[in-house]
């Protein structure tokens, strides 16, 4: 059974705990425990198959679910801390209960639709959010031999399945039948279709220096990990994936001083919670992409690995929300300039010092690694020490004649 | 070299990260209460009040409200009257404190207490028996000589005051001491003034 599914091992045990037969193509382990005769009879491996894939895709989904809300008393917790404040603290022993509490209000709520909006659309909107973000664990590696499938385009997909998010910001934002909330859609396509490039290209490195696209392989690769390999690489994917997922210093789309709310403006109860929800997991996908690219993933002493993989998460996430406490929101002017004036560049400068290095230097020795290392931190700091002297982030305030024609013309 | 501001910014939200936060848990932690306070409430010195009802008559909005009787004793300097109705809805009250200013005698001072809320109207006005059973915790707004009796609120240590600034009701009990149901039974109907 050539299966992206079958190095996992969750699955391997209770496919063989089901299925395990002398016959069996997966190759049930002999030895084991698990060998005994299965549960199921011979010629019933699909059924077994179907109820392994589905037991996983549950643990994984309702995991991470889990993980969502926690975080999110973890962010305001935090973002508390960071504007000298407590954050959330009344709901349970220092505050734990609040995503609970979050959630019956928010399921309390009316749920309304606008008269004018298209309803369809509107209500799929949620839906088409949430879904790109749990695909996006389809491929994500969480610990040593656990994932949900080993895709040999991992990285790929992921950048693919991100993207659909734009268009349900846009539906949404469309859909509602307010301006605010269309404002909010078109920014949505605007800047994340800008910061897709930098985000893609700066990937390229890592996959110029692991040479595979699936994200194991790319674990597997890093003997050092890539944020001292690809810091520029590094800098361009951190900055352009918290504009992808509206965060602080981009949250244009959603920006409260300027827009009400955004693209979910008009969104009230359980599908603004949808909204939210896709929005914080967001973060831990993309932390956890990050620590997959650029921190070796699971790998680590001691711990088991998939606590290194959620530490390395909350790292990023930690990162994000340092981020996000700290840098103001930009205009939108200059949030397109930095996107194709200061991200691209850098990423194409990266791309262009890694992939000579990959050719004139032996990756497979570890000096040559260091060496590596040291050069592209210098070029790192350089290339953003330049462009930060030199490129001009917006332009300067113009003077705008506007025409109002009297009230005779205007007949 | 620009970028080192962003750098600079980030580690001032560290430094915050790192510190205390700045937060008063409010019901349960409370910050201590200037002396001159202006709370929502009176302290009422009955012993010294003439029911001369300047205090009335200053107030711009007309929300003190005295019912005297002579109490019959013809002294040589005048009659002292007996009071029989000192109600301040303090409702429409806007705390000006003119009322404090115009008692010639001392006896009538704001209160230090701010936790007022009540779920009736008529529960908003003070009646003389709960001025009389009142905690006296006058503000010193207006009489800040009162100050100077054993208080320094410039000094370090404040020496504890009894008479002066701080609000001493545990917010928990339902009741202040000598609100009206304070004891069980229920708040007299038909306030002065409505
Ligand atoms: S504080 Fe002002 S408004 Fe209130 S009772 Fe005194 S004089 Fe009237
Ligand atoms: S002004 Fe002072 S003395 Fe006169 S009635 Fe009012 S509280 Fe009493």
């Amino acid at each position: 059974m050539p299966s992206p599914l079958e190095g996992n091992a969750l699955f391997r045990g209770i496919y063989c705990w089901l299925a395990a037969n002398k016959g069996n193509a997966l190759q049930c382990p002999p030895d084991g425990p698990a060998f005994k005769d299965g549960w199921l009879p011979l010629g019933w491996e699909w059924l077994a198959y179907t109820i392994a894939a589905l037991a996983i895709v549950m643990l994984v989904v309702n995991a991470f679910m889990v993980l969502a809300t926690i975080y999110t008393y973890v962010e305001r917790r935090l973002l508390g801390r960071f504007q000298s404040r407590l954050g959330p603290n009344r709901a349970g022993p220092f505050g734990l209960l609040q995503p609970i509490a979050d959630a019956i209000k928010l399921l309390a709520k009316e749920d309304l639709v606008p008269a004018g909006a298209d309803r369809w659309v509107f209500n799929l909107a949620p839906v088409v959010m949430v879904v790109p973000v749990i695909l996006v664990l389809a491929v994500l590696p969480f610990g040593r031999h656990s994932f949900v499938a080993d895709v040999n385009i991992g990285i790929l997909y992921v950048v693919a399945v991100t993207s659909i998010s734009t268009l349900a910001m846009f539906m949404a934002g469309f859909s509602s039948g307010n301006r605010y909330a269309m404002f909010g859609g078109m920014r949505a396509v605007a800047q994340l279709i800008s910061y897709e490039i930098p985000v893609v290209l700066s990937i390229v490195g890592v996959l110029l220096l692991a040479g595979s696209l699936s994200l194991v392989s790319i674990v597997e690769a890093q003997r050092i990990p890539y944020i001292l390999l690809q810091p520029l690489g590094f800098f361009v994917f951190m900055a352009g994936s918290s504009a992808e997922m509206n965060r602080s210093p981009f949250d244009l789309v959603e920006a409260e001083s300027e827009i009400v709310s955004g693209y979910h403006t008009e969104y009230s109860g359980m599908k603004f919670g949808v909204f939210q929800l896709a929005e914080f997991g967001a973060v831990l996908t993309t932390s956890g992409i990050m620590a997959t690219l650029f921190l070796k993933g699971w790998e680590g002493p001691v711990l088991p690995s998939h606590l290194w993989f959620l530490i390395k998460v909350f790292l990023f996430a930690f990162l994000f929300i340092w981020v996000r406490a700290t840098l103001p929101r930009l205009r939108l002017d200059q949030v397109m300039a930095f996107a194709w004036k200061f991200l691209l560049p850098l990423s194409l400068i990266n791309i262009f010092i890694t992939a000579i290095e990959v050719l004139a230097l032996d990756t497979t020795k570890l000096a040559n690694l260091w060496l590596m290392a040291g050069i592209n931190m210098a070029v790192a700091v350089l290339g953003i020490a330049a462009f930060s002297r030199f490129v001009r982030l917006g332009g300067k305030p113009r003077d705008i004649t506007i025409e109002i024609p009297m009230a005779s013309e205007a007949r | 070299m620009y970028g080192l501001g962003i750098l600079n910014g980030f580690l001032v939200t560290m430094k915050n990260f790192i510190k205390k936060p700045v937060t008063i848990q409010y019901p349960e932690e409370r910050n201590p209460q200037h002396p001159r306070f202006r709370g929502e409430e009176f302290v009422w010195y009955e012993d010294r009040c003439t029911a001369c009802a300047s205090c009335a008559k200053y107030c711009p909005l007309g929300i003190i409200k005295i019912v005297t009787h002579p109490s019959g004793g013809k002294l040589p300097e005048g009659d002292a009257y007996a009071i029989d109705v000192f109600d301040i809805d303090i409702g429409r009250c806007m705390f000006c404190g003119l009322c404090v200013e115009a008692c010639p005698y001392d006896a009538l001072f704001m209160g230090s207490g701010f936790e007022e809320s009540k779920y009736k109207r008529a529960d908003l006005v003070i009646h003389a028996d709960r001025l009389r059973a009142a905690e006296k915790h006058p503000s010193t707004w207006f009489r800040p000589q009162l100050e100077g009796r054993g208080y320094d609120p410039q000094s370090d240590a404040p020496v504890p005051w009894k008479e002066a600034g701080r609000e001493s009701w545990p917010h928990h009990l339902p009741q202040r001491p000598g609100e009206p149901g304070a004891d069980g039974a229920d708040a007299p109907s038909s306030p002065a003034g409505h």
